[in-house]
C-alpha cells in the first residue's frame, strides 16, 4: 500500500488524535497510524481524571469525534518503525511492511508506564496485592477494589516515585503526574470502600497544576488521607499474608513499619518502546532522559532535529492530558506554517 | 694470558654485595617468622616440598610457564631473559671451568671469559661450544628487544598497559638493558680483533673490525659490561627487580605450607617484594578495562607499600573480586595482602623502609587501641525457634523478595523443618565490616548471630547470599553445616527430595565472585541448573568469571562506575542471546537487574518455578537417607 | 561551642553561622555524591543497623551538612556497612563511602578516638 498525504501522525493517543483532528479540520489530509487495534492510548485505561475527577471517557469521546473526519485515515495495528526523507517528502515504513508517504510528520508516540517489576524490592509480580496505579484504575473501571483473594482492603499504601526520580533505574526525572494521581486515587478508594485507611509515602508532594493543591487539601480534610514523608525501601509479606512496608518517617526521624492490605505503586512515565524503535531507525535525537529532544526547550518545543518532523505530547517529556492537548495544538500550528511556506516555495 | 683486570671490580663488588645481602635478608625474614612457620619452613626445606619448590622455580621463575600460557609473547620475553641468562651463566661457568686456564675459577672468569680467552673457540668442540654460547646470547637479546618494544608500545606483547617506574627502577632498568648489548659489543670487538667467535659475535666482530679499531674499542665495552652488571646488582634490593631473588624464597615458603594470615609479617613482605610488576593483574581488572581506573591494582598497591606511600585509598578502592589473584603468575595471595592493609587503621605504613630502602622495619607506631566498648549493643531478646534447618536470607536478599519467596517454596517442597531466622530483618553477617578491615565490630555481629544459630539447634544453616556464606563458613564457629542455597538444592536433588520439570530455556550462568573464586563453588550451581534449563557457557566463567560491579568489597567506587562495570558484564554474558541470566547472589541479581535488558534471575527462582508435582526419584544416597525419603513418600 | 557537649544540654537552635561545616565540605570533596542526598530516608528505612539502634544515615547526612558534627559523631559508628542503602538510594549517593570518610574525619577532629 502506497499513499501520499499531507501529514502522517504517528501514535493515536491523546496528542496524536488531537493533532490529527485539528489538522483535518483545517483541511489537511492525514494518516493516523496507531500500533494498537484501537486509538485512545493510555486514556482508554483511565477511570477518572484529575483534578476535577471527571470521567475519562468524556475526553475519549471528544477525541473520537474529533478524528471522525473524512480527511483522516486511521490505520490501526500499524507500528511505524522508521522515517526517512527530507524537505517535505518523508517515507515512513511500518513493521508490517506498509509504506506511507507524507509531506510532514508529527511524532506522537507517547510514553510507556515504567515496568514496576524492575523495582524488585517492592514485590510487584511477586506479591499479588502489590499493584500499580494503572491496575487500580482498571479496578475502578470494573467497579470494585478487591484484594487478590476477593477480600476488601482495609489499609492501602501508595508509594510515590516508582521508576521516576530514581538513579537506580536510570530515570532521573520527575513524571509530574503521579503525585496528583496518588491523591486522586486515594480519594477514590475512600469513595469505593468506606472506612478504608490510606497512606501516601512521598519524597516531595509535587502539586504544581491548576487545582492540584486544592484536591490535596480535600484529600486530607474530607477523606483523612495520611501523607508520610519518606520513601518506602521495601515491601514484604508477613506470616498473616499482609504486606509489610518499611520506610523512614523522616519528619519524625524514626523508622516506620506498617502492615497494609494493598500497596499501589505510582509507576512513572518512560520513553515508549515504539518511540525507541523509531529513534533507532531515524535520525531523531533523544535527550538524556531518553525522550525525544526538542529543538528548543522554550520556543520550539514541537520541532525536532529533522525539518518537517514535529513532536506532540509525552514523547518529549511527561505531561498531563491538558498539556498533551495544548502541545498537540501547538504542533499543528507549526505543521500548518511549515506546509504553507513549503507550498509558497514550490510555486 | 691475563688472570685479572681492573675492570672486573664493579662486577665483583656488585656480585658479592648482592650475595651477602640476600643471605642477610633471608636470615632476617626467617627470624621474623612465627614459630610455627619456622618449623614449617624447616620441614619443607628438608622434606618433599624441596623438590616441589625446585620444580616450581624452574617452571615459573625461569620458564615462566604461567605467563607463557596466557600471553605467549610476554612469556617468551620473560623466559628469554630469565632462562637465557641462567643458561648463559651455567654454560659460561662450565666453559670457564673446562677451557679456562684453571679449574674452579672466580665467577668473573666465567662472565668475562672471552676477555681472558680471546682466541678461544676456533677449533673442534670449542667451536660448537662458542656457537651455543652465541645462540644463548641471541636468545636473550631477542627477549630484550621485546622488552624495549614493550616499554614503548605495550600492545605488541599482549599487554594493554605497562606499569610506571620510580627513578631507582629506571637506573636499574637502564643498567639491565645495557648488560647484554654491551656484552655483545665487547665480545664482538675482542673476537673481531682475534678472529674468533661464532655466528653472532664472530660475524659482528669481523664486520666491526673491518672499519673500526677493534682491539682498542673492546676494552671500554668490557668496562661498560662490568659496570652495568655491578650497578644492577647494587641497586637490585631497592628496585622492583628484587622480585628475582625473593620469588625463590617465596616459592620455598609457599610449598612449606606457609600462608599470608591476617597480620603483616615475613610472608606478606616477601610476597610484596616478589611482585615482578608484570602487569597481568592490570589487564585482568575490570576497574581498569571497563572504567579506566588504573592506580589501585595489585601491582601499584605492592609498589606503593614498598615505597612507604599512603595506601589507604588504594587499599580500599578494589572490588576484592579476586580476578587478579587468579592470573598472577607469581601466585601472590593478593586479596589477603590487601586485607592486611585494610585492617591497618593507623594511617601509617605497617612496615617502613630503612637504610635507604635496603632494609625494612616493622612500624610500631599506634597499633589499634583495644577499645573495649561495644559499638552495637545488640541485645539478645529475640525469639529463637527450634528447627533442623535454619535459613538466613541475608541483608541483600531482603531487597530481592523473588529469591526469598522462591526459597520458601523450595523449603515447603523439601518437607524439612525450617526456621527463617532473619525474616523480619536480622543483624548483618559481619563480612562487609571484615572487608572494610573492621574485624572487632564484625566480631560483635558474629557473636550475636552465632548465639541465635546455636540456640535453634539447627543442623544445617542455609543462606542465599554468598557473602554471608563465606563468613559463616570461615569466621563463625558453628556446629551446623553451612550451605549456600545452590549446595542445598544440589543436596535435595541428590537425596531425591526434589524433582524438576525441564524447561529447556536457554540460560547463561554468572559465577558470583563470592561463591566462585572465593568459596570455590562452581559445580553445584551448574548441576542444579542443568536439571531445569539449557545452560550455555561463556568464556568468562568459573575462575575467569566477571564481577558484577556491585561488590561490597569496594567502599569507594561510586554507583555510576559500578553500573558501568555491570553493563559491561551483562554485555559479555548476553553475547549469545540467552533468554535469561542466572546467578546465585542477591547482590549480583540486583546489580545486573538495574542495567540489563535480559531477565536476571537467581538459581533459586529458576528452580522453584520448575518444581515437579510428583517427588519420585530413585534415591542415590546411603540407606539411612533413602529410608527417610521412603517414609516421607509413604506418609504423603 | 557548648563545652559540656550534647549530654548536658542540647542547644535547641542550629547555629548555622557558628557551626563548623568543614567536615561536610571535606566529605563532599572526596565523595561528590554526598551533595546529592535529598533526605528521602530510603537508606534509613532499609538500614540493617537502624533495625537495632537509633541510627539513620539520612539523619547523619543532614547533621553533617548543618555542621552538627558532635551529634553525628555520636551515632556514626553504628553502621554495619552492609551496603543495603547503596542499593536503594534514589540519588545514587555512595553511602558507604560517605560514612567511611565521615568516620575517619570525625574520629580525627572530634576527639572521638577510634584509632
Ligand atoms: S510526580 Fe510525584 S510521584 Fe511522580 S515522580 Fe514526581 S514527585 Fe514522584
Ligand atoms: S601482582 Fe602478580 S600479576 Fe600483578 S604485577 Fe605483581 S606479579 Fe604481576
Ligand atoms: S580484586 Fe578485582 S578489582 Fe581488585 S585489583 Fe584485583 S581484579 Fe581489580
Ligand atoms: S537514600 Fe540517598 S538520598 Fe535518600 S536520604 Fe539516604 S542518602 Fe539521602
Ligand atoms: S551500610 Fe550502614 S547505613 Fe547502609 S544500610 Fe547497612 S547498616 Fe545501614
Amino acid at each position: 500500500m502506497n499513499s501520499m498525504v499531507d501529514v502522517l501522525v504517528i501514535g493515536g493517543g491523546v496528542a496524536g488524535m488531537e493533532a490529527a483532528g485539528q489538522l483535518a479540520r483545517s483541511g489537511y489530509s492525514v494518516i493516523l497510524a496507531e500500533k494498537e487495534p484501537l486509538t485512545g492510548g493510555h486514556l482508554k485505561n483511565w477511570y477518572h481524571l484529575f483534578p476535577d475527577r471527571r470521567d475519562g471517557n468524556e475526553v475519549g469521546e471528544y477525541l473520537d469525534n474529533l478524528v471522525k473526519n473524512k480527511n483522516i485515515e486511521i490505520r490501526n495495528n500499524t507500528c511505524i518503525t522508521g522515517i526517512t526523507g527530507r524537505k517535505g517528502k518523508f517515507t515512513a515504513t511500518a513493521s508490517d511492511g506498509q509504506v506511507v508517504e507524507a509531506e510532514a510528520v508529527i511524532v506522537a508516540t507517547g510514553f510507556d508506564l515504567f515496568d514496576s517489576r524492575r523495582k524488585e524490592e517492592y514485590g510487584y509480580g511477586i506479591y499479588p496485592n502489590v499493584i500499580t496505579s494503572a491496575d487500580l484504575e482498571k479496578m475502578f473501571r470494573n467497579g470494585s477494589v478487591k484484594l487478590a483473594d476477593g477480600g476488601v482492603p482495609a489499609r492501602i499504601g501508595f508509594i510515590h516515585c516508582v521508576g521516576s526520580r530514581d538513579e537506580k533505574v536510570g530515570n532521573l526525572y520527575c513524571s509530574k503526574l503521579c503525585c496528583i494521581t496518588a491523591v486522586k486515587q486515594a480519594m477514590e478508594v475512600h469513595e469505593k470502600i468506606s472506612g478504608v485507611k490510606t497512606f501516601c509515602f512521598y519524597m516531595d508532594m509535587r502539586m504544581g497544576g491548576a487545582y492540584y493543591e486544592e484536591i490535596y487539601r480535600e484529600a486530607q480534610e474530607k477523606y483523612g488521607v495520611s501523607f508520610i514523608r519518606g520513601k518506602v525501601s521495601e515491601v514484604s509479606q508477613g506470616y498473616n499474608g499482609r504486606l509489610v512496608i518499611k520506610a523512614e518517617d523522616t519528619l519524625a526521624g524514626r523508622p516506620l513499619r506498617m502492615e497494609l492490605d494493598m500497596v499501589v505503586l505510582m509507576a512513572g512515565m518512560e520513553m515508549s518502546d515504539a518511540g525507541e524503535i523509531l529513534a533507532g531507525k531515524s535520525s531523531l535525537r533523544r535527550g538524556e532522559n531518553r525522550f525525544f529532544s526538542t529543538a528548543d526547550n522554550h520556543t520550539a518545543s514541537n520541532r525536532s532535529n529533522m525539518k518537517g518532523v514535529f513532536y506532540a505530547g509525552t514523547c518529549t517529556a511527561p505531561m498531563n492530558i491538558t498539556e498533551s492537548i495544548s502541545h498537540a495544538r501547538a504542533a499543528v500550528t507549526e505543521v500548518v506554517s511549515y506546509l504553507r511556506e513549503k507550498k509558497q516555495r514550490d510555486e | 694470558m691475563k688472570d685479572f683486570d681492573i675492570f672486573v671490580l664493579p662486577f665483583n663488588t656488585g656480585l658479592y654485595f648482592i650475595l651477602i645481602y640476600c643471605v642477610v635478608r633471608c636470615v632476617i625474614w626467617f627470624r621474623q617468622l612465627s614459630r610455627a612457620d619456622k618449623l614449617r619452613l624447616q620441614r619443607g626445606f628438608f622434606g618433599r616440598a624441596f623438590g616441589q619448590s625446585l620444580k616450581e622455580i624452574f617452571m615459573e621463575s625461569l620458564i615462566h610457564r604461567r605467563i607463557l600460557k596466557s600471553k605467549p609473547v610476554l612469556g617468551y620475553m620473560h623466559m628469554s631473559l630469565a632462562f637465557g641468562w641462567f643458561l648463559l651463566i651455567l654454560f659460561g661457568t662450565i666453559e670457564a671451568d673446562i677451557f679456562g686456564a684453571k679449574h674452579l675459577n672466580p665467577p668473573y672468569r666465567a662472565i668475562f671469559f672471552r676477555f681472558f680467552n680471546p682466541d678461544h673457540g676456533t677449533t673442534g668442540l670449542t667451536r660448537i661450544w662458542s656457537f651455543w654460547m652465541d645462540l644463548l646470547l641471541a636468545f636473550i637479546l631477542s627477549g630484550l628487544l621485546l622488552a624495549v618494544i614493550k616499554r614503548f608500545i605495550p600492545g605488541v606483547v599482549g599487554m594493554k598497559k605497562t606499569t610506571r617506574h620510580k627513578p631507582a627502577d629506571r637506573i636499574a632498568l637502564t643498567a639491565l638493558w645495557l648488560i647484554f648489548p654491551s656484552r655483545l659489543l665487547a665480545e664482538s670487538f675482542t673476537c673481531g680483533a682475534h678472529g674468533s667467535g661464532s655466528f653472532l659475535t664472530g660475524t659482528t666482530g669481523a664486520w666491526l673490525a673491518s672499519f673500526l679499531p677493534a682491539e682498542t674499542l673492546a676494552y671500554p665495552f668490557w668496562w661498560l659490561y662490568s659496570l652495568s652488571l655491578g650497578v644492577f646488582f647494587i641497586l637490585l634490593p631497592v628496585t622492583r627487580y628484587m622480585h628475582i631473588p625473593t620469588e625463590l624464597f617465596l616459592i620455598f615458603m609457599r610449598n612449606s605450607g606457609i600462608s599470608t594470615g591476617d597480620k603483616t609479617g615475613t610472608f606478606s613482605e616477601v610476597q610484596i617484594h616478589s611482585c615482578s610488576s608484570c602487569g597481568m593483574c592490570i589487564d585482568a581488572c575490570q576497574m581498569n578495562f571497563v572504567t579506566g581506573i588504573r592506580y589501585m591494582q595489585p601491582v601499584y598497591l605492592h609498589r606503593s607499600i614498598r615505597n612507604d606511600e599512603d595506601i589507604t585509598e588504594i587499599a580500599h578502592d578494589c572490588l576484592m573480586c579476586g580476578r587478579c589473584e587468579e592470573v598472577c603468575p607469581v601466585g601472590i595471595e593478593i586479596s589477603a595482602v590487601r586485607m592486611i592493609q585494610r585492617r591497618n587503621k593507623t594511617g601509617e605504613p605497617l612496615v617502613k623502609n630503612n637504610w635507604m630502602g635496603y632494609f625494612r622495619n616493622r612500624n610500631n607506631v599506634g597499633s589499634e587501641k583495644s577499645d573495649t566498648g561495644q559499638v552495637y549493643n545488640l541485645r539478645n531478646g529475640r525469639e529463637v525457634k527450634q528447627a533442623d534447618v535454619i535459613y538466613f536470607a541475608g541483608c541483600m536478599t531482603h531487597l530481592t523478595p523473588g529469591i526469598k519467596e522462591a526459597m520458601m517454596k523450595i523449603f515447603r517442597a523439601s518437607g524439612e523443618k525450617v526456621w527463617f531466622m532473619d525474616e523480619e530483618g536480622g543483624a548483618c553477617c559481619g563480612r562487609p565490616l571484615m572487608l572494610a578491615g573492621n574485624d572487632r565490630e564484625a566480631r560483635e555481629l558474629i557473636n550475636y548471630n552465632s548465639e541465635i544459630i546455636r540456640k535453634s539447634g539447627a543442623k544445617t544453616l542455609v543462606t542465599s547470599c554468598p557473602i554471608c556464606y563465606n563468613v559463616f563458613r570461615d569466621s563463625y564457629y558453628l556446629e551446623a553445616e553451612v550451605m549456600h542455597h545452590t549446595e542445598y538444592l544440589k543436596h535435595l536433588i541428590d537425596d531425591g527430595n526434589l524433582r524438576f520439570n525441564y524447561s529447556g530455556r536457554k540460560v547463561v550462568y554468572h559465577d558470583p565472585c563470592e561463591l566462585g573464586r572465593i568459596a570455590g563453588i562452581y559445580d553445584a550451581p551448574r548441576e542444579v541448573l542443568s536439571w531445569v534449563a539449557d545452560l550455555h557457557e561463556i568464556p568468562e566463567r568459573e575462575e575467569k568469571g566477571l564481577c558484577c560491579g556491585g561488590s561490597l568489597g569496594n567502599l569507594i567506587l561510586n554507583p555510576s562506575k559500578k553500573a558501568a562495570i555491570a553493563s559491561d558484564a551483562v554485555k559479555r554474558l548476553t553475547r549469545n542471546n540467552p533468554e535469561m541470566i542466572v546467578t546465585s547472589c542477591p547482590l549480583c541479581k540486583k546489580t545486573f537487574s538495574q542495567v540489563s535488558h535480559v531477565k536476571v534471575s537467581d538459581i533459586a527462582e529458576v528452580t522453584a518455578d520448575e518444581i515437579a508435582a510428583v517427588q519420585v526419584r530413585k534415591p542415590r544416597r546411603p540407606a539411612s537417607v533413602s529410608l527417610k525419603v521412603m517414609v516421607k513418600q509413604l506418609l504423603e | 561551642m557548648n563545652k559540656f557537649g550534647f549530654t548536658l544540654s542540647v542547644p535547641r537552635v542550629i547555629d548555622y553561622d557558628k557551626n563548623d561545616r568543614s567536615v561536610a565540605d571535606l566529605i563532599a570533596a572526596k565523595e561528590p555524591t554526598f551533595r546529592l542526598c535529598i533526605e528521602c530516608g530510603t537508606c534509613a528505612a532499609t538500614c540493617t543497623a537502624g533495625n537495632f539502634t537509633d541510627f539513620s544515615l539520612r539523619e547523619i547526612n543532614v547533621l553533617l551538612r548543618r555542621g552538627e558534627n558532635e551529634a553525628a559523631a555520636e551515632k556514626i559508628n553504628r553502621c554495619m556497612l552492609c551496603g543495603k542503602c547503596i542499593l536503594v538510594c534514589p540519588r545514587g549517593v555512595n553511602t558507604r563511602n560517605v560514612l567511611f570518610i565521615a568516620r575517619e574525619t570525625l574520629s580525627k577532629t572530634n576527639g572521638h578516638e577510634r584509632l
